[in-house]
């Protein structure tokens, strides 16, 4: 069986970190598996993990009155889930439910925010790589808020 | 140039307000004699004349072509049943360069009906004509309802890996939710020697260019379907002037390191 | 090159030599306080004794003193309309239960003789030459009519100060082919044309011409008219370097200058329909009250108009800058890229009959200063 540390190699989200950083942040984490259907994160809960996907499907979800969950975004293998962790009050904002059998490591936010505190480098590399995924999804966002592929365009904001 | 009459031998509603008619030649014209990428002038009786892509095979004698219901045009040949008649120029435009293909990796980034005129690419891998080393389709919708060809992709997976992604759906939804950027983000390339044919509405095609082009693929190694207004579809009436080009006649399938320079200028 | 003297008093037998040859002789004529070009029958419907004064927005008739017949500069209208119709059927197309039948319109094209091309208007001619008939695809309405046609050219001697074609090097002299070539000369004793045939058809007209043979004197006093013409534009407002007008442009799509003329432009469309090169045509599709029967006519488009441009989600040029600047650069600088030449022969239509005054060589000079800043 792969250590935590080797798993977390193989992850996307810690390229080229280095080693000694690798095993420092494994000593935060382990091994979960969640079955299709099953809740990885309730909003409003405290959020005291981060996800890291090895494998499977998870919907990141609200919950709509008189509609049900809605889902915004679909997460997959290699990507990673929640930063809620990371700042107070440290809940999470969202759901993510499996939508299949997931495998992912699950690492103690607590635990890894008081590494990153002791090791400020650490830390500055961590909050890089979550920051470039912040930004990515908020582009994600800006872009499906465009609603590219809709006929309907709102009007021309300025006409001479 | 007066168009030929063809007559609808089938018509497929993809979803509401979008069909795909298959037409073949009832006086004058031939079909099937086309280049992917390539489009047709469809003429409803009275309504107007419109520019359609072709969606079908180059090999069956018929033409195939997937219509949105917009416009006056669009919506007259959107009403048209199975027997009734249409007028076709055509086919008209440079194609897709599938000679760039062989030996490397094809990608294919479809957005929402963008799909329609790479479908007979897919086809030409599928019928063995076009020998990628290997290929790949990611192919973004709005919701799965509008995604077109659905019950093709399990066959098109044959020859291809196929990602879906729609920017809505329920969970139900086997493929993935989020905008295309994402998936095509996430894919592993070999950067250089990767050729990409790209299709969708503009602002969706800049934004995949910009990935594209983070990734390590070369401007020269992606090709782009435009859409601007095209009437006479033989470069006399100037509605899709464009920079240097007339997309009818110099385009619609353009490489992107030969226009960047007026991808780049808003409202040319 | 072989010259003959023509007398003014002369003129009409051109005039009816063509019309016993067969064609439609078209040429100037006044109409509504300008000078247009309509089907001419003889010499006394030519605008004998008429020039202009022209200027940004401006266009008056002015009472010569000399009784030229040529002696006004280009107006509101162009050849264009003879040969790239404003409005012309496609085709007719019929429906029936079992059936849709789709036939081209069939014209009965005219063999037209125009009299009176200037220079600017050969070099227009051919530019919509290459547009027309030099791919591919042919415009087989333009191509008949243009295959058929007859050109008397005429130097100009006489230029306005909207005239910019030395800037543009399309004129005042005659260069490209036509069948006649004619100077005008008015002398204190004398009025006559130098003419040269250019064609065999030409010389068949010649030969029916009552034709003197030319002196040193004729050429020396034919020179001299046309240097007239090239010293008024070399010493006018509207004098300019062209010469990296492309270049000019390309850099400067994001010009503040844009900005500006989109200010006093109305998009109106007069220089596109004054513009004796732009060829942006549409197409209507109309049926009958029965619904069986369906026409398709064509007629001039411009850029300027707001559907021009329109795709599934709207018009891509929604703005009049981004229109402006789409007819200018295009004019200026694309159409090299697509038909090897500038799409301005600096006739100045553009200028004159813009009703707010936009002139287009004001606007290169715009562009150029504020790339300066």
């Amino acid at each position: 069986m792969k250590s935590i540390e080797q798993l977390l190699q193989q992850h996307p989200f810690f390229h080229g970190l280095p080693a000694t950083d690798r095993q420092l942040i494994s000593g935060c984490g382990e091994n979960c598996v969640y079955s299709s259907g099953e809740y990885i994160a309730r909003e409003n809960t405290p959020a005291d993990f981060f996800f890291v996907i090895r494998e499977g499907r998870v919907a990141v979800e609200t919950y709509m009155p008189s509609h049900g969950a809605l889902c915004l975004q679909t997460l997959h293998d290699g990507d990673i889930f929640g930063w809620s962790w990371l700042f107070p009050p440290y809940r999470w904002t969202f759901d993510a439910r499996a939508l299949e059998k997931v495998r992912a490591i699950r690492l103690d936010g607590k635990c890894l925010r008081q590494k990153c505190e002791e090791d400020p480098r650490l830390g500055f590399e961590l909050m890089k790589r979550f920051a470039k995924i912040v930004a990515e999804r908020l582009q994600a966002t800006r872009l499906q808020l465009l609603d590219v592929y809709s006929t309907e365009r709102p009007p021309p904001a300025e006409v001479r | 140039m007066v168009p030929d009459i063809y007559r609808i031998a089938s018509r497929t509603e993809e979803f509401p307000g979008t069909c795909t008619l298959g037409i073949t030649p009832h006086s004058g014209g031939r079909a099937g004699n086309f280049s992917a990428g390539q489009f047709n002038m469809l003429y409803a009786f009275g309504a107007g004349e419109v520019a359609i892509s072709m969606s079908g095979s180059a090999q069956d004698g018929t033409y195939i072509h997937t219509i949105r219901s917009q416009g006056l045009a669009t919506q007259a040949l959107h009403r048209l049943r199975e027997g009734e008649f249409l007028g076709v120029r055509g086919p008209f435009g440079s194609g897709w360069p599938m000679e760039q293909v062989a030996g490397r990796h094809l990608l294919i980034v479809a957005g929402g009906l963008g799909m329609a005129p790479l479908r007979p690419v897919i086809y030409s891998l599928l019928e063995g004509k076009t020998q990628p080393s290997s290929a790949q389709l990611f192919y973004g919708a709005r919701r799965p309802q509008e995604m077109l060809y659905t019950g093709e992709l399990q066959r098109w997976q044959q020859a291809l890996k196929v990602v879906t992604t729609v920017d809505h759906a329920e969970t139900e939804w086997p493929g993935q939710i989020g905008v295309i950027t994402k998936p095509l983000g996430a894919a592993t390339l070999d950067a250089e020697n990767t050729v990409v044919f790209l299709c969708g509405p503009e602002v969706m095609m800049r934004f995949c260019i910009q990935v594209l082009l983070g990734k390590g693929v070369s401007a020269d190694a992606i090709y782009l379907s435009m859409e601007r207004n095209m009437k006479c579809a033989i470069g006399h009436c100037g509605h899709c002037q464009w920079g240097p080009n007339f997309i009818c006649k110099d385009g619609p399938v353009f490489r992107y390191g030969d226009i960047r320079a007026w991808f780049d200028i808003r409202a040319l | 090159m072989q010259y003959s003297v023509l007398l003014a008093t002369d003129l009409d037998r051109l005039i009816q030599a063509l019309r016993a040859e067969g064609y439609q002789v078209m040429g100037p004529t006044l109409r509504d306080q300008a000078i247009i070009y309509d089907e001419i029958h003889s010499v006394a419907e030519l605008p004998k004794g008429w020039g202009d004064e022209q200027e940004k927005a401006h266009y008056r008739l002015k009472q010569r003193e000399d009784g030229a017949y040529f002696g006004y500069a280009a107006g509101p209208h162009s050849w264009k309309k003879f040969l790239q119709r404003p409005r012309r059927p496609v085709w007719r197309a019929q429906k029936s239960e079992d059936s849709l039948q789709i036939v081209a319109a069939v014209e009965t094209v005219p063999a037209m003789a125009f009299l009176g091309v200037r220079s600017c208007e050969l070099h227009a001619i051919a530019t919509q030459d290459r547009v027309f008939t030099g791919d591919q695809y042919r415009n087989d309405s333009y191509s008949e009519r243009r295959a058929k046609l007859f050109i008397v050219a005429v130097n100009c001697t006489t230029a306005a100060a909207t005239c910019f074609c030395t800037s543009m090097h399309t004129g005042p002299q005659v260069t490209l082919p036509c069948d006649l070539e004619m100077t005008e000369v008015i002398d204190d004793a004398e009025h006559f044309f130098l003419l040269r045939s250019g064609s065999a058809g030409g010389e068949r007209i010649l030969q029916q011409l009552p034709l003197h043979a030319a002196a040193q004197r004729h050429h020396v006093l034919a020179q001299s008219a046309v240097s007239n013409a090239v010293r008024q534009m070399e010493q006018g407002p509207r004098n300019f370097d062209s010469s990296d007008l492309q270049a000019l442009l390309y850099r400067n799509y994001d010009s503040v200058s844009w900005d500006q003329v989109a200010d006093r432009c109305l998009s109106c469309a007069n220089c596109t329909m004054a513009c004796p090169t732009c060829f942006c045509s549409t197409v209507e599709d109309t049926t009958d009250l029965s619904g069986d029967h369906a026409e398709r006519w064509e007629r001039w488009d411009s850029c300027f108009t707001g559907d021009f441009s329109y795709i599934s989600g709207g018009a891509v040029r929604a703005d009049t800058r981004s229109r402006y600047r789409q007819w200018m650069t295009h004019k200026l600088a694309t159409w090299y890229d697509q038909f090897g030449s500038s799409g301005c022969v600096g006739c100045g239509r553009c200028i004159a009959w813009c009703p707010v005054g936009i002139d287009i060589t004001e606007e290169v000079q715009s562009i150029r200063e504020a790339e300066k800043r």
